[in-house]
This record gives structure tokens, C-alpha cells and sequence, in this order.
């Protein structure tokens, strides 16, 4: 029990949770510190054409062989975790600010300019990203790299969040707490910040690892068209020279496989951690292990439907 | 400023309810609709604005860029010349709001410029033939995707834990992160280039030309079918984990847990009590899924090089064609808000909260 009050560095309790939280770790390390062991280590790097010969299948040299130019995959695969990475974190932060800002503002402001903002959102919100995306994208053209298609990336996908922050503020709205606040006096922006934000939390965070990933897939779906940046090597520019260069129909698995498998681990994490976000928002969702029932709140005590058969 | 304002609109409301007769349902409905179809309106004037600034905005100048291709491609009238001002704006001399005006005032018409991929083809009409292609596929797979993995989440939620629970969730959760075109690559491999149970690409044979005749029919389904198992695939674990979810936390409710004293059989109380209220934010959360699957089925058209929106897209950003990508941007929107009003309408129908409240 003594540990219990080291709250901040506790392990999560739940499996799923530990799971998908190793997995986002083992990819930052390797976004920060793969580069160094392929190139020093394996001796590779992820730009060298004919490092090998074309479309090796994997060997010592090449761990998984080479595209049809002679790069390495592995190389590739690694610096293209970086990339990849740097977009949804970036693209998800600015994301998930936005829903954070344009949500709480819009549900908690009343009258008229409370509606205006909720029909921004909700117009924003029918708008589909992806064709916007593409569109904004191809206007840029691949100026300013992975980094303009991040920042677009975040500025097209905050709708959803934005509702989803809506939602629970309008529920805050009216709790005794923020009405106490309010009636003492507190400014708006306080009461916002002190009083409604923290208790977005679950949501923030559920809404920020979901903007990570959409800005992965959306990323690796411009580069896979064509419409982002063609010279960074990344998971979705992997998957364009695989689509370009018929690797598919070469049967060369370990250049098509990686970079789809990958994108689907992190989306896959995001969802694991997100089980463990949801059930401290909301208790109802924790399942009874069998040992602990009496933990369960008292609501669905006996009469959950196993016990009514 | 001021706090909050409390609600004037407390008391009243309950005996106007009772007073409901036939007519008044169908004034409530009217209501409901009007304000959700004046808030399309508005949602499709600023699709069109946004399709209207972004040239503007952005560094570069597409216009030039425009005129310069088509004069590679043959003589370029004077009408021509102007009409590419007016969607692109670029170096001219009217004031943005008169370009604003005569942009609106083209689209009523339709009249979206020539496309550069296609020259001299109207992108309308370039568009026109991708359309019915696209809406069907994606029509087709939304609803198959939405049934299937509502059906599906209410069964593993009504039972968190449950075996059925911890095989699907976690399954459907790695289904969900597969990107969408990478599943098709993947699909196209196995089952198209492998196996050979279905064509590689294309919409329907090309010797046959299209019409109400059973061997076009049929040769455009078995061609259809590949791209629309990628789509269910892809999109089902969506629907499958909202719904999950949902119904998890609905067993639990103090409703459920009377029509089970009241000795209902498991049926009826999962699928009249729980499920019924769990699919509404399903319904109601529609937009955010829909703008995913549209743009996941746009990809997935480009690696079948299925004769859709999606393909058309792909041909446009190859040739660096600005008309086509435009119109093509806002047709796809207004499909999409077409889509979402269809579902604001079933909303309606099934949650009478909705009609109340609009009294």
C-alpha cells in the first residue's frame, strides 16, 4: 500500500495499457536513436542507393533486404519512424489545441457568438479531411517538407476532437462546481482553465492519441498519392515507391509489409492506451476480473447478464 | 461581461408537449429538418468559399501555372483565360469580392473549366463519369459496415469481458489502424494477383459498355467487390468499437436492469432496450466516420484504379490538375453532406428526445 502514494510513476495496472505504452516507447527510441545504430552499427544509411543489390531478400547485411534501387529497407524503415513520428506529434498537437480551444470555447459560450462558434465546428466537422487535405496539400506542393504537411495535417483534423470537448463541456456547464465558481466571482478564462479543463483531461488525452495516429495515416496516405513530400523518406513515401515499383507483383515482402505493419502497430498502441483512458473516465467500462468483485460499483452487482441467465 | 445567463426556457414546455396531435408531430419534424437543412446550406457555402481562398492563399500562383499548361496543350481563348481568373483568382485587376460573386454565380452554372488531365474535356464532365461509380461503391460498403459492426459491437458489449469481447476488441482495434490503401495492396496480392479470384483493376470489363445489361452488370460487381471488402474491412472496426463501448456502459443502466425484472426475454432487452439507445451516438457521430471512410475509399479507388472519384483524384494531382481538384473537393463535399443529412433524418426518427426538444 505504500507505494500506492508514488501515484505519478506508478505502472499502469491494466495489461492492455503496459502494452501499447512499451510499444510507443520502443518507436521513440528507435525515432531517436535508430539512425545511430544503422549507421554505425549495421553501416547503413537510408538514402544510399545500391547498397546492395536489388530487391535482396533479408540477410545479415540487409535485415530486410533492399528496394528495387538497392536502398535498405531496414534503413529506411527506421529513419521513416522519425518522420512519421515528428508529423503526428506535431500534427496531433496542434490538433488536439485547437479541439481543445474552438471545443471548451464553443460549449461553454452561451448566446449568440456561442452558437457561431459551434456552427464553426460542426461546418468544419462536415467538411471530409482528407480531400481538403489533398487539396491544400497539392496547392503547397511539398514546400517547407514534412513539417508544412504536419502543420496542415493539424489544421484539417481538429473537428472531431473539438466536438467530442464540446460535448462534455456543455455537461460541465452547469455542475454545482463551475456555478460555485462562477458565482464567487471567477473570470471566465479561470474557470475554464481551473475548473473545466482538468476535468477534460481524459478526454484530451484520448483525443491526442487519436490525432497522433489520423496524423500518421493521413501523412502516409498524401505521401502514398503523391501529395506530400516525395523526397523525405517516410513510411507513406516507402509505401509509394512500393506501389510505383510493383513490389507487390516482384512478390517483395519485406519492402511492402514493414511500413503498413508499422503504421498499424502505432495505430494499434494508441488504442490499447486509450482502453486504460476510457475506463478512468468512466468506471462502468472496467470489466470484473475474478477475483475483485467486489470492487464493481453497486449498480450491476448480481444482475450483470451472466448472473440473470 | 456578465456570467452565465440561466435558461429562460423552463416551464411551459411539458403541457405544449402533451398537446402533440398529428399535425403538430409533423410542424416539430418540419422544424427539426428546416434548421438542419439551412445548416447544410450554410456548411455548402463554406466549402465553396474555402475552395475559393485556398488558391488565393497559398504561395504560388495556380492560375498562371493553369494557363501556361493549357497553352502547351492548344490555343487558349479569351473566355477561357478568364474563367481560370475567376476560379484561381491570380494576377488581375477585379477586386476579390466581384471575383468572389462571378465564382458563385459559375458554380450555379456548374461550369468548372476545362480539365488539364483530361484536355479538353469539362471537368464536369470528367466528374459526371466518376460519380455514380464512386457513390455506389461507397454507399453500398458504408451501410454493409455500419450494420455489420453495429451488430457486431452490440454483441461483444453486451457482455464486457466476455470471450466474444476480448477476441473482437482488441482484433478490430488493429483492423481499425491498418491504413487504408495498404489493406487494398494487400488484398490486390493476395486475392487479385495470387489467388486470381477477381480482377487486378479497372470498374468492369472495358469491352462492355456500360447499361442495364446482365454481363455488364455482373462483370462491374465481381470488379466492385475486392474494393468493397477493403472498405468494410477497413471501416467496420470503427463502427464495431463505438458501439462496443456504448453498449458496454448501457448494460449497466438502470433501464436495462428494470426490463430484465421485468422478466423480457435476452432478446428483447438487448435489442429494444440497450442496443436501441446505444446506436445513437453511432448515428449521431456519423459525420466524423463518414469523413474517414470517404477519404480511406478515395485511396483504396487509386490502388484499384477503379473508374471512381478516387482515380480521378489521383489523375488530377499526377497532371497537377488545380480545375478538377477542385471540383472534384467540393462534389465530394456535398456528397458527404447529403450523407449526413440522410442520417440526421434517421436520428430523428429514432431518438424522440429530438422531436421534444424542438417544440
Amino acid at each position: 500500500m505504500t507505494r500506492r502514494h508514488h501515484v505519478r510513476f506508478r505502472v499502469p495496472a491494466n495489461r492492455k495499457v503496459r502494452v501499447g505504452l512499451a510499444v510507443f516507447l520502443l518507436l521513440v527510441l528507435v525515432a531517436a536513436f535508430g539512425q545511430l545504430f544503422v549507421g554505425h552499427v549495421l553501416g547503413q544509411s537510408a538514402n544510399r542507393l545500391h547498397a546492395g543489390g536489388n530487391l535482396e531478400s533479408p540477410s545479415g547485411r540487409h535485415w530486410l533486404g533492399t528496394t528495387s534501387f538497392g536502398q535498405d529497407v531496414f534503413a529506411q524503415l527506421v529513419a521513416g519512424t522519425r518522420t512519421s513520428l515528428l508529423v503526428g506529434l506535431i500534427g496531433g498537437a496542434i490538433a488536439t489545441a485547437l479541439a481543445v480551444l474552438l471545443g471548451v470555447l464553443s460549449g461553454y459560450t452561451t448566446g449568440r457568438s456561442g452558437a457561431a462558434l459551434t456552427a464553426f465546428v460542426n461546418i468544419f466537422l462536415v467538411i471530409p479531411g482528407l480531400p481538403l487535405l489533398i487539396l491544400v496539400a497539392s496547392y503547397t506542393r511539398g514546400r517547407g517538407g514534412w513539417l508544412t504537411v504536419a502543420v496542415i495535417i493539424g489544421l484539417t483534423s481538429w473537428a472531431g476532437g473539438a466536438r467530442a470537448k464540446r460535448a462534455q463541456t456543455l455537461s460541465l456547464r452547469n455542475r454545482d462546481f463551475v456555478e460555485a465558481a462562477n458565482y464567487s466571482g471567477e473570470s471566465r478564462t479561470r474557470i475554464l482553465l481551473l475548473e473545466v479543463i482538468p476535468h477534460l483531461a481524459p478526454v484530451i488525452a484520448s483525443t491526442f492519441l487519436f490525432s497522433v495516429v489520423g496524423s500518421i495515416a493521413a501523412e502516409a496516405g498524401l505521401d502514398f498519392i503523391g501529395a506530400g513530400h516525395a523526397s523525405t523518406v517516410s513510411w507513406g513515401t516507402m509505401l509509394y515507391w512500393v506501389q510505383s515499383q510493383g513490389a507487390l507483383q516482384s512478390g517483395a515482402w519485406w519492402w511492402f509489409l514493414p511500413p503498413g505493419l508499422c503504421i498499424a502497430l502505432v495505430g494499434t498502441a494508441a488504442g490499447l492506451i486509450n482502453f486504460g483512458v476510457d475506463e478512468l473516465a468512466d468506471p462502468r467500462l472496467r470489466t470484473r476480473k475474478p477475483g475483485s468483485a467486489a470492487g464493481r460499483s453497486r449498480r450491476s452487482g448480481g444482475v450483470t447478464p451472466e448472473g440473470a441467465r | 461581461m456578465g456570467g452565465v445567463t440561466l435558461s429562460p426556457a423552463v416551464s411551459k414546455a411539458p403541457a405544449a408537449v402533451r398537446r402533440t396531435s398529428r399535425s403538430a408531430v409533423r410542424r416539430i419534424w418540419g422544424s427539426v429538418l428546416l434548421k438542419r437543412i439551412a445548416f447544410y446550406l450554410v456548411a455548402a457555402w463554406a466549402a465553396a468559399t474555402l475552395n475559393f481562398l485556398l488558391p488565393r492563399l497559398m504561395p504560388g500562383d495556380p492560375a498562371s501555372a493553369i494557363l501556361l499548361k493549357m497553352s502547351e496543350l492548344g490555343p487558349v481563348t479569351p473566355d477561357r483565360v478568364q474563367l481560370v481568373h475567376r476560379l484561381f483568382g491570380g494576377a488581375h485587376s477585379e477586386p476579390l469580392w466581384r471575383q468572389y460573386f462571378s465564382y458563385l454565380g459559375g458554380l450555379f452554372h456548374g461550369d468548372f473549366g476545362l480539365s488539364l488531365a483530361f484536355y479538353p474535356t469539362p471537368v464536369s464532365t470528367v466528374v459526371r463519369s466518376g460519380f455514380l461509380w464512386s457513390v455506389l461503391l461507397l454507399g453500398v460498403s458504408t451501410v454493409i459496415a455500419f450494420v455489420l459492426g453495429t451488430v457486431l459491437g452490440a454483441l461483444a458489449g453486451r457482455r464486457p469481458g466476455g470471450w466474444l469481447d476480448t477476441v473482437i476488441s482488441p482484433l478490430s482495434i488493429f483492423v481499425h489502424s491498418l491504413p487504408y490503401f495498404w489493406a487494398a495492396l494487400i488484398l490486390v496480392y493476395v486475392f487479385a494477383f495470387r489467388l486470381d479470384w477477381f480482377p487486378l483493376s479497372g470498374g468492369a470489363r472495358p469491352d462492355l459498355a456500360p447499361g442495364f445489361d446482365p454481363r455488364f452488370i455482373s462483370s462491374a460487381v465481381t470488379h466492385a467487390l475486392l474494393p468493397a471488402a477493403t472498405i468494410v474491412l477497413t471501416s467496420i472496426s470503427g463502427w464495431l468499437i463505438h458501439m462496443r463501448n456504448m453498449m458496454a456502459s448501457v448494460v449497466n443502466e438502470d433501464y436495462v436492469l428494470l426490463a430484465r425484472a421485468k422478466g423480457l426475454s435476452e432478446t428483447r432487452v438487448t435489442t429494444a432496450y440497450a442496443a436501441r439507445n446505444a446506436v445513437l451516438p453511432s448515428v449521431s457521430s456519423f459525420a466524423v466516420s463518414i469523413g474517414l471512410v470517404v477519404g480511406g475509399s478515395l485511396l483504396t479507388e487509386m490502388v484499384f484504379n477503379y473508374p471512381g472519384l478516387g482515380s480521378l483524384l489521383n489523375q488530377a494531382i499526377l497532371n497537377l490538375d488545380y480545375p478538377l481538384m477542385q471540383a472534384l473537393f467540393l462534389v465530394i463535399s456535398m456528397t458527404v453532406l447529403v450523407a449526413n443529412f440522410v442520417m440526421d433524418c434517421l436520428y430523428v426518427l429514432l431518438d424522440p428526445r429530438t422531436r421534444e426538444a424542438a417544440s
